[in-house]
This record gives structure tokens, C-alpha cells and sequence, in this order.
């Protein structure tokens, strides 16, 4: 059975190595700045205790005062998993650096939440719209789109 | 002296010269080309019921008892189709090539020995005459492709040039080794010398052949040219209406020539026991195409570089091969006793098949890009 | 004198046989070589993910049969499984043998049609498919005597499934399980030791253990490249737990390895099916779940192995009668990530097969 790591262990393990990255955690997830969300990802892939090889998940979801960026980690080694966060404030331009060189399953899950979602992924070698053709004017999957 | 030739000759005695000349032309040509139509509808049918048979369900049935009137109906489609043509193909090329593609089948028929007698033109370099009449259609599917001005088009004709070209060698060095045993290159005399058939005394040679000429009619497992699921119909992507009648006519048209040329070559002809000469024909005719038929139905298709590999690497040293093999053979041991030559093929082809499989890999690997 | 070449662009449309939907892909050819590729997608998109935050959670789950229609009920499944999740209901045990027996029928179903059209792809004209088909025919006779659909089933429900099974379905369902191991017999003899499907699938299409791992592939994608996870026994849900089956697992991960590894998995599901029929209880086949139903405020990931890979959907509630975030997670599109990789270097024919190999469907890709 897959252990579900709990945040709040995981939150002390980074706020060790980074302080002041962890924003929030419980049970479920670990809130990181997004300044930081790349040093963070590094940290919990190369840890050998904690191995994070398998990003199965990268989605974002528009709660209307920010953006929330979610990453669903796995190690199949340790079989556990865990629920990494960020959030991004910033409604005009939403950046968010790319996890693409550490995980490259983050390639076309992030295109999508830029072509849907309208963030920014800082270092995607090639971010462009995924589903939506070129010349398309907006993000859908916002919620005040329409 | 065959049939015409005879006819001819009663012409001559009781009508002016001109008619004696063109009349038994025109008898032949039309008896050959009504032979030629009527068994392409054949082999149509033929094939889609035995392709369906194959693949556990019914062919075509619904026109006529046993959809025999599918044949018909599916030239009437084809014909009554709008001729399209890309706006920037190259209009006289794009004409010229289904017709480049079809005459020289027809051409191969001239040579074709029927029945004891009975053929349109009794060439004594008969077989010669055939291979250099099969060439030609090459030419016109790569005028094809590329008066199509579509890059899959191209791709195809490009692959067809290269397929042609190379199993036209291990095919001709099979031809040799039967016209060494037959001792002339007219068909009749083929047909003549098989006392016992060929198919039995030189079972590498009738391999060799038979592969050859599955590869230059295009057809299953060498049918890359026209692969539906990679480059969607190849050279013929941008035909419709009448030159694509044509072209599906050649193809058709090429198995019954190659099938008839295997029955003449390989397998004694028209000859055998008890039934008319004809029929005996359209028996070998209907088997070798049978087995065309079951390749296609059952074997996956190779890889351009794999096919070469196959032409170059495989089926031309066992030609070459199996030529010095007839040559001695016919040098020394004709005279004992044909039976003692079996043996001896048979063992060398069993051998020399068994050790190729074992030397050599099919086709290339990745290339460093 | 050097003769100029140049590599030509070309485009293996959207419209085209062997791209098993509308795909589009860029490949740049270097006279029969492959030297870049690059995928286009978008052609089926219909907003599924926006059209989930307007409808009730109920209403939400034919949108999911159309997610991966060739293996409906599995996308059924993983959605009920994650709402029941957020919401903590309780599923009755009929329903849940009910609910495993479709899925493993769906995942034969589904690796009879990814092996037939590989098969086609490689050119055998369509014999293995319509052998593979007789059986399939068969399945989708027993979907239409449950649910009376044969494409998409909207079968399961919140909190169990539908309706219970009428009574032929049974004894047609035993009849399938006792003949099937026959069949496959029969479809492994076809072509599995062929020459020409050796020659031109061994060693072709090679996905390294590490860059699957990387990309996050899933399925028979990354189980054939050696890696031995499948979530039925990494992280079991529903009453998998029960079951003993083994996971076939790859060396290589080339074409023929994920060949190999789906045959293989069909065997284990009719070994899942029988211990299923065998152990299958009398009882209720749905709960009790309120007709709008309002899950507590939170998010929850629930996932499965669909015949494709680990088909995830992420659902974030606020108390109302639609989620507030329908996330799906596409198996395929993320194994499509490496198909570059695969690919470079080799021919146009090589690139055909590996695609059929990965076996996409676009309905899931472009959702």
C-alpha cells in the first residue's frame, strides 16, 4: 500500500535545509514559495530516504485570489508519495519555475497548464499551447473565463 | 507451327496478303486480351473471397451467387470516379504513367504458352523478351510518384526503384538456371524439356523465383510501395476515376502474368494427364496464385532496409549459388538419370537455406542521427 | 562533387490510417530516417475538464466514458472511486465484484484492440485483428446484456454501480472465461514467433528503464521497460487486494516487449476473473448516496491502472453539488512524452509500430 507521507514531517525535513520556503503544511500537502519550489524539488528527489523519482501528477487550480500549482510525487522505491504545493499571487503574469529538467513528465502537464490556466513555467524549453491552437486569445480553465 | 501460324497459312491461299497478315493478328490479340480480362475479374473475386476466408469471415457475396459480379461492380466504381488531378502535378507525366505502368503486362502475354500450340507469338528468345518487358513498369510508378507532387508519393516511388532494381537479379540468375537445364530461352521449349517439372528439379531456383516475384509485383510481405497504414496508398495516392482503374488492372494484370510465367517456367505448363491442356493451365495458375494470396493474408510486412537486405544479402549469393550448382549438374550428371538430381537439389537447398538463416540478420539497426 | 541533400518535413496528418485517431505528427526525414519528431494534439478537445465544474458530481460520469472509449468503464471507475474517496462512502461487496469483473473484461477488451491494430500496423492485413475481434464481439455482447451500450457505458455510480447483472449474464460470462485461455493460445501462435514480426520489432522502439521512470510512464509502457509497478499491488484499491495474479514484466522495453507484456496481462485478468466469478456475493449493488450529493470541503487524487497506464483523476470540492477543480490525468499523453526518444534514428516504417505500440487514444489525450 502506498504510504501517503505526512506533510507536516516532510514541511520540518525542508524548512531544515531551506528556511523559510515552507508556507503552510498538513496531513495532506506541503505549501512551498514558489521562489524556492525548484531548490525544494531538488532536495526531495536527491534525498535518498525520500527518492521522489516519479512525478505522477502536475496540475493547477484557480482558486480566484491565486493560482495553486499541485504536484502529486511518488518514489517507487519507497512506495510513499506526497502532495508538494505553490501558489502564485500574481493574477496578470503567474510564473512559477519549471520542474521540466528534473522531471520530464512535466513537459506537456505544464504546456497544458499554460494553454488552460494561462501560468508560466520559467525554464520550459518549449512552452507553448498544447490543446488550444495558435491564435487562441484567453485561458479557458479559468474561472472567470466565461 | 503454331495455331495461327497455321491459320495463316489457310488465309493465304484464298484471300489477298494484307488480309492474311492482319487477321490472325487481330484473332490473337483479341483471344489474348479477352483471356486477359476475364481471368483479372477472376483473380479479383478470387482473392477477396480468399482473403475473407482467411480471416474467418465471408468475402463479398452479396452481388450474384457467391458475389461473383463483384469484380464488375467494382470496375464500374472505379470508372465512374472523377478524374482529379493536383493543380501543380505535372500533367503529361501524370497521363503518361498509368500507361507506362499497364501495357507492358499486356505485353507479357504475347509470349505466353496456352497449350501445345497455342500461343500469339513463338519467340525463340521468348524468356528473354519477358524480363525485359517487366522492367518497364518501373519506370512508370516512379513517374507516378512523382507527377503526384505529394511527399508520400515521392517517398513511394523512391522505395519502388529501389525494390525493382533489386530483386531483378536473383530473379533473372533463377531464370538461367532453368533455361540451362531446358537448353533454349524460347517458352515453348521450356515448357517441352519438363518432363519431369522444374518446381521438383530445382527447388531453390523455384524459391528464388517465386520471392522475386512476389517482390515485383508489390504484393505482400515486399508491399511497402502501397502500405496502407505507413504512407496511405503510396503512388497511387493522388489517381482516381480511370488511371486509377488502370493501375489496379496492372496489378492484377502483373499476378496473372507472373503466375502464368511461374506455371510455364516451374511447374510443366499446360501439361498433364487426362483433362485439356487449358484447363491443366488455369489449375497452376489458380494454385500459384492461391499461395500468393495466403502470403498476403498472413505475413507482416518487411522494412525498407530489411527488404534490400533480403534482395542483396540473401537471395542473390543462393541465385549465384544455385546457378554453378545447375551448370555442373547439367555438365555431368544429365546424362545418369534426372532423379539423381533431385536428391542433390534438395539436399543443397535444404542446406543452403538452413545456413543463411543462421549467418545473416535481416536489415539494419539504428541509425546515429 | 557532393550532392546536396536536404531533410524534408513531413506531416502524418491528422487524417491517416495507422495514427489510431486524429493525431498529428511533425516528422522531419532525412531520406527514410527519422531525424526529429514532433506531436500536435488538440484535435478532439471538448473542454471536459471545464464542462465537470458545471455539473453535478453525478452528472459528470458519462463525461468520463468518453474520455477513453475503448476502455469506458475503467474511467468510470477510477471517478466514482475518487469521489467515494472525498466523500467516504462505503461500497457494498456485490458492487465491488461487480465493479472488478468489469474492469478486468474492459482491460482484455482494450489489449485485444491495442494488439490486433499493432499487429495491422505491421502489415498483416488485418488478420489478426478480426481473429481478436471474434472474441471481442463476444465481451461486447455481455456489456450489452448489463448496460445496454456497447461503446460508452456510464455503468458505475457513486457508491456502487447501476444496476445488478440479469441472470443470462452469468453463465455467457463463464463460458468466455473457460474458453478464453484457448484463444490466446491461439493468437500467441499467430505471429509470435514470426520472423518478420522479430526482425522488425525486437530491438526497435527501445524506452530505457531510467527515462520511463523520468517521464512518469505507466501501464504496459513502463511495466515492459522492466520496471515492476502496477497499481493493483503497489497501491491496491478496491478489493485487488484479494485477488492473486503476477505482473508480467519486460527486459528490454522495445516494441516487442510491450507486445509480449499485454498478451501476458490478458492471461492474468482471466486468472483476476475466475477468483472473481468464484467469490462472487448475493447482496445490494448500491449504497445509499444522497440524490445531490455534497462531499465535505478538500481534494483527493484517485487512481487506477487502466489498461493504459495509471489513469488519475484529482477533484477538489467546496461543498456544492460540481467540483470545484475536475483534473484528469491522461496515461497516454504522458507516455507519448518520449516518443522522440524512441524514435530518432530509426525509420518511418519503426516509427509507425512504436507509436501503435504505446497504443494512444485520443479521446483521453485531448479530453
Amino acid at each position: 500500500m502506498t504510504t501517503v507521507l505526512d506533510g507536516e514531517q516532510i514541511a520540518k525535513e525542508i524548512t531544515e535545509k531551506f528556511p523559510g520556503a515552507v508556507v503552510s503544511a498538513d496531513k495532506a500537502a506541503v505549501v512551498v514559495m514558489a521562489e524556492s519550489l525548484y531548490q525544494v524539488a531538488e532536495f526531495l528527489k536527491n534525498t535518498p530516504a525520500l527518492d521522489f523519482n516519479y512525478l505522477s501528477n502536475l496540475t493547477a487550480v484557480d482558486y480566484v485570489d491565486y493560482f495553486e500549482v499541485v504536484y502529486h510525487l511518488v518514489s517507487l522505491k519507497h512506495n510513499h508519495s506526497l502532495v508538494l504545493k505553490t501558489r502564485c499571487y500574481n493574477r496578470d503574469k503567474p510564473v512559477v519555475p519549471s520542474v521540466v529538467s528534473l522531471w520530464r513528465s512535466a513537459d506537456f502537464q505544464e504546456r497544458e497548464a499554460y494553454d488552460l490556466m494561462g501560468i508560466s513555467f520559467d525554464g520550459h524549453p518549449n512552452l507553448k499551447r498544447l490543446l488550444l491552437w495558435e491564435g487562441f486569445v484567453g485561458h479557458p480553465l479559468r474561472r472567470d473565463y466565461l | 507451327m503454331t495455331l495461327l501460324q497455321q491459320f495463316q497459312l489457310w488465309l493465304v491461299g484464298s484471300w489477298p496478303g494484307w488480309v492474311a497478315y492482319v487477321v490472325p493478328a487481330i484473332v490473337g490479340i483479341v483471344m489474348v486480351l479477352v483471356f486477359l480480362v476475364v481471368m483479372v475479374l477472376v483473380f479479383i473475386w478470387y482473392e477477396r473471397r480468399l482473403l475473407g476466408r482467411f480471416q474467418i469471415r465471408l468475402g463479398p457475396n452479396r452481388l450474384g451467387p457467391e458475389g461473383i459480379f463483384q469484380p464488375i461492380a467494382t470496375a464500374v466504381k472505379i470508372l465512374l470516379k472523377e478524374d482529379v488531378i493536383p493543380a501543380k502535378a505535372d500533367k503529361v507525366i501524370h497521363w503518361l504513367a498509368p500507361i507506362i505502368v499497364f501495357v507492358p503486362v499486356l505485353m507479357i502475354f504475347a509470349v505466353v504458352p496456352f497449350g501445345q500450340k497455342a500461343i500469339l507469338a513463338d519467340l525463340n528468345v521468348g524468356i528473354v523478351y519477358v524480363v525485359a518487358i517487366s522492367s518497364i513498369s518501373a519506370v512508370g510508378i516512379y513517374m507516378a510518384g512523382w507527377a503526384s507532387n505529394n511527399k508520400y508519393g515521392l517517398i513511394a516511388a523512391l522505395r519502388v526503384v529501389a525494390q525493382v532494381v533489386s530483386y531483378e537479379l536473383p530473379l533473372v540468375l533463377a531464370i538461367l538456371g532453368v533455361v540451362l537445364m531446358a537448353g533454349s530461352l524460347s517458352m515453348t521449349q521450356i515448357v517441352a524439356s519438363q518432363h519431369i517439372p522444374f518446381l521438383i528439379l530445382q527447388p531453390l531456383g523455384f524459391v528464388i523465383f517465386f520471392l522475386g516475384t512476389v517482390a515485383e509485383m508489390n504484393r505482400s510481405p515486399f508491399d511497402l510501395l502501397e502500405a496502407d497504414s505507413e504512407i496511405v496508398a503510396g503512388y497511387h495516392i493522388e489517381y482516381s476515376g480511370v488511371k486509377f482503374a488502370l493501375f489496379f488492372l496492372g496489378e492484377y494484370g502483373h499476378a496473372l502474368a507472373y503466375s502464368c510465367i511461374i506455371a510455364t517456367l516451374f511447374l510443366g505448363g499446360w501439361q498433364g494427364p487426362f483433362l485439356p491442356p487449358i484447363l491443366w493451365f488455369l489449375i497452376k495458375i489458380m494454385a500459384v496464385f492461391s499461395v500468393i494470396v495466403w502470403m498476403r493474408a498472413t505475413l507482416p510486412r518487411l522494412r525498407v532496409d530489411q527488404l534490400m537486405g533480403f534482395a542483396w544479402k540473401g537471395l542473390l549469393p543462393m541465385a549465384v549459388i544455385n546457378l554453378f550448382i545447375i551448370a555442373a549438374e547439367v555438365l555431368w550428371l544429365s546424362e545418369i538419370t534426372p532423379w539423381l538430381m533431385v536428391v542433390v537439389n534438395f539436399v543443397l537447398a535444404g542446406v543452403l537455406v538452413l545456413l543463411w538463416s543462421r549467418l545473416f540478420t535481416l536489415g539494419g539497426g539504428r541509425v546515429e542521427v | 562533387m557532393v550532392i546536396k541533400t536536404e531533410p524534408f518535413i513531413i506531416n502524418i496528418g491528422p487524417q491517416h490510417p495507422s495514427t489510431h485517431g486524429v493525431f498529428r505528427l511533425r516528422i522531419t526525414l532525412d531520406g527514410e530516417v527519422v531525424v526529429d519528431v514532433e506531436p500536435i494534439i488538440g484535435y478532439l478537445h471538448r473542454g471536459i475538464e471545464k464542462m465537470g465544474e458545471n455539473r453535478t458530481y453525478t452528472q459528470v460520469i458519462p463525461l468520463t466514458d468518453r474520455l477513453d472509449y475503448l476502455a469506458s468503464m475503467t474511467n468510470n471507475f477510477a471517478y466514482v472511486l475518487a469521489v467515494e474517496k472525498l466523500a467516504g462512502i462505503e461500497v457494498p461487496e456485490r458492487a465491488e465484484y461487480l465493479r472488478i469483473i468489469m474492469a478486468e473484461t474492459m482491460r482484455i477488451s482494450s489489449h485485444l484492440m491495442a494488439v490486433g491494430f499493432f499487429l495491422n500496423d505491421l502489415g498483416a492485413m488485418m488478420t489478426p485483428v478480426l481473429y481478436m475481434w471474434r472474441e471481442r464481439e463476444k465481451l461486447l455482447d455481455l456489456y450489452e446484456m448489463v448496460c445496454g451500450q456497447r461503446l460508452t457505458y456510464n455503468y458505475m455510480r457513486i457508491g456502487g454501480v447501476s444496476h445488478d447483472v440479469p441472470e443470462e449474464f452469468l453463465p455467457a460470462l463463464k463460458k468466455f472465461v473457460a474458453e478464453m485461455p484457448r484463444f490466446i493460445d491461439e493468437y500467441d501462435q499467430l505471429l509470435a514467433q514470426n520472423e518478420i514480426l522479430l526482425a522488425r520489432c525486437k530491438g526497435v522502439g527501445i524506452l530505457p528503464r531510467d527515462t520511463a521512470i523520468n517521464i512518469a510512464a505507466s501501464g504496459p509502457v513502463l511495466r515492459a521497460s522492466g520496471v515492476k509497478w502496477d497499481l493493483r499491488k503497489a497501491d491496491p484499491y478496491s478489493i485487488y487486494d484479494r485477488f492473486d495474479f503476477e505482473i508480467p514484466v519486460g527486459t528490454v522495453g522495445d516494441n516487442y516487449d510491450r507486445y509480449w507484456v499485454r498478451m501476458r496481462e490478458m492471461r492474468q485478468s482471466v486468472r483476476i476473473l475466475e477468483q472473481a466469478i468464484a467469490q462472487l456475493p448475493a447482496g445490494e449493488v448500491r449504497a445509499k448516496v444522497p440524490h445531490l450529493l455534497r462531499p465535505p470541503v478538500g481534494e483527493v487524487y484517485g487512481h487506477i491502472e487502466s489498461p493504459r497506464g495509471e489513469l488519475g483523476f484529482y477533484l477538489v470540492s467546496d461543498n456544492s453539488i460540481a467540483p470545484y477543480r475536475f483534473r484528469i490525468r491522461p496515461p497516454t499523453l504522458i507516455n507519448l512524452t518520449a516518443l522522440k526518444d524512441m524514435v530518432i534514428g530509426w525509420k518511418v516504417a519503426d516509427l509507425i509500430i512504436t507509436f501503435g505500440s504505446i497504443d494512444v487514444v485520443l479521446g483521453e489525450i485531448d479530453r
